[in-house]
This record gives C-alpha cells, sequence and structure tokens, in this order.
C-alpha cells in the first residue's frame, strides 16, 4: 500500500486549512489508508493546549486531534525547531501521541513517504 | 527519491521559503513562483540560507514569467535557474513528490 504523509503547516483557527488536513487525514485512516500528520511551521499552534473555539461557531480542533488514534492514527509527528521558536509548551498538549522530529528526520519523512498531501 | 517543493510566497513578509529552504534535503528542488520569485533576488533576508542549500545540493528554479511580471530582472542569485511553465511541469514530473509550501 501507498504511504502518505500530510503536512499541515497553518494555525488552527485563522484559516480552514489546519481543519481541512485534519478530515483528510481522518478519511484517509477511516478508508484503512496509511497515513501520517506531520506539524511544522504554525501547524504545531494545533497543539496547544484548553483550546476553547468561539462558542457554535466553530469546532475544536484539538477534539478532532485526539479522535485520530479511534481511527488508527497512533503518531502525529511535529517539528521541534518550529515549537520551540514559537515558545510552545511542549508538556501542555492537547494531545499526548506526539513524536518530535529535528529538521534532519523531518527530511527523512519526506522522502520516505510515497504521496505528500500539502496544507 | 526526491521532493520538488514550490514557494509562492515573499520571504520579505512570510517564513515560508525560509522554512523550505531548512528542511529540504539534498539533492531535492525548490522552484520560486508567484510572489516566491522575490526569494530570486541577492538581497532577500533568505539569500544565505538558499545559497547553504545550493551548496547541499539543492537545485533551485524560478519561473521566467513570474520573474518578468514583477520586473526582477537584476540582482538575481545567479545559481536559480529561470524556467518556464512547461519547466515545471517537467521538474514535476522529475520528481517523487511535491510539496507546496503556500
Amino acid at each position: 500500500m501507498k504511504s502518505m504523509l500530510c503536512i499541515s503547516r497553518h494555525s488552527p483557527y485563522g484559516n480552514a486549512l489546519g481543519r481541512e488536513a485534519l478530515e483528510a487525514v481522518l478519511a484517509a485512516a477511516a478508508f484503512e489508508q496509511n497515513i501520517a500528520l506531520l506539524l511544522m511551521d504554525d501547524g504545531v499552534w494545533q497543539l496547544q493546549d484548553q483550546q476553547q473555539p468561539l462558542a457554535g461557531q466553530q469546532k475544536s480542533i484539538a477534539r478532532n486531534l485526539s479522535a485520530l488514534e479511534m481511527f488508527g492514527v497512533d503518531t502525529v509527528y511535529a517539528h521541534q525547531g518550529s515549537a520551540q521558536r514559537r515558545g510552545l509548551n511542549s508538556q501542555a498538549l492537547c494531545i499526548d501521541s506526539v513524536q518530535w522530529l529535528n529538521d534532519q528526520q523531518v527530511r527523512q519523512l519526506m522522502a520516505t513517504h510515497d504521496h505528500l498531501l500539502s496544507f | 527519491m526526491s521532493t520538488l517543493h514550490t514557494v509562492n510566497k515573499s520571504p520579505f513578509s512570510h517564513q515560508t521559503l525560509a522554512s523550505c529552504l531548512t528542511l529540504c534535503a539534498s539533492g531535492d528542488s525548490i522552484l520560486l513562483l508567484e510572489d516566491g520569485t522575490y526569494g530570486a533576488l541577492t538581497g532577500a533576508p533568505t539569500t544565505a540560507l538558499l545559497n547553504d542549500a545550493i551548496k547541499r545540493g539543492v537545485s533551485v528554479y524560478a519561473i521566467k514569467d513570474d520573474l518578468a511580471a514583477r520586473g526582477l530582472h537584476s540582482q538575481l542569485i545567479q545559481q536559480i535557474t529561470a524556467t518556464t511553465y512547461q519547466g515545471f511541469v517537467r521538474l514535476s514530473c522529475q520528481h517523487k513528490n511535491t510539496q507546496s509550501w503556500y
């Protein structure tokens, strides 16, 4: 089976890209495809704990992220440098199953997947 | 197995090109298009990163029409190859994957 890597680089509520990336991952996982999610640049903000989206207007990205495990996506990859530059506290995230990658590991991840989905 | 990275944001107002240059691998190619072509200027904030990437074995291209539309004729980084939209198609075929840094 071909492997897919979804790369999500945008913050969660300013536009729909973060949500659309997650929906793509959930859809692929629901069809038992081999898909992984990588958060980098402003995409790491999706991991921020205690997100309180505007009531009735926005769905929680954090809640969707925590659904990934149920769909068989066990690991969420995230770029360490992006989080460090933003001062994101890696001890207080909305999910536990985050695997942090350095620059070289991100290069490797991109090279080893058959398809990239850019969000 | 290599990746074609496309960047369409100006490095003067976005971190996009800087992130791409940091995370691309040897043997990959970068194509600058639309406002991304401002990244071909020697005075861009990403010039040092771009030169490093080229030294690592990354090939950098820019769409000729997009450079011309913006009047970018001089003070361009010499190792950047100008190309066309047909060239873009060719590059897409030559690489395993494409990552759009939009």
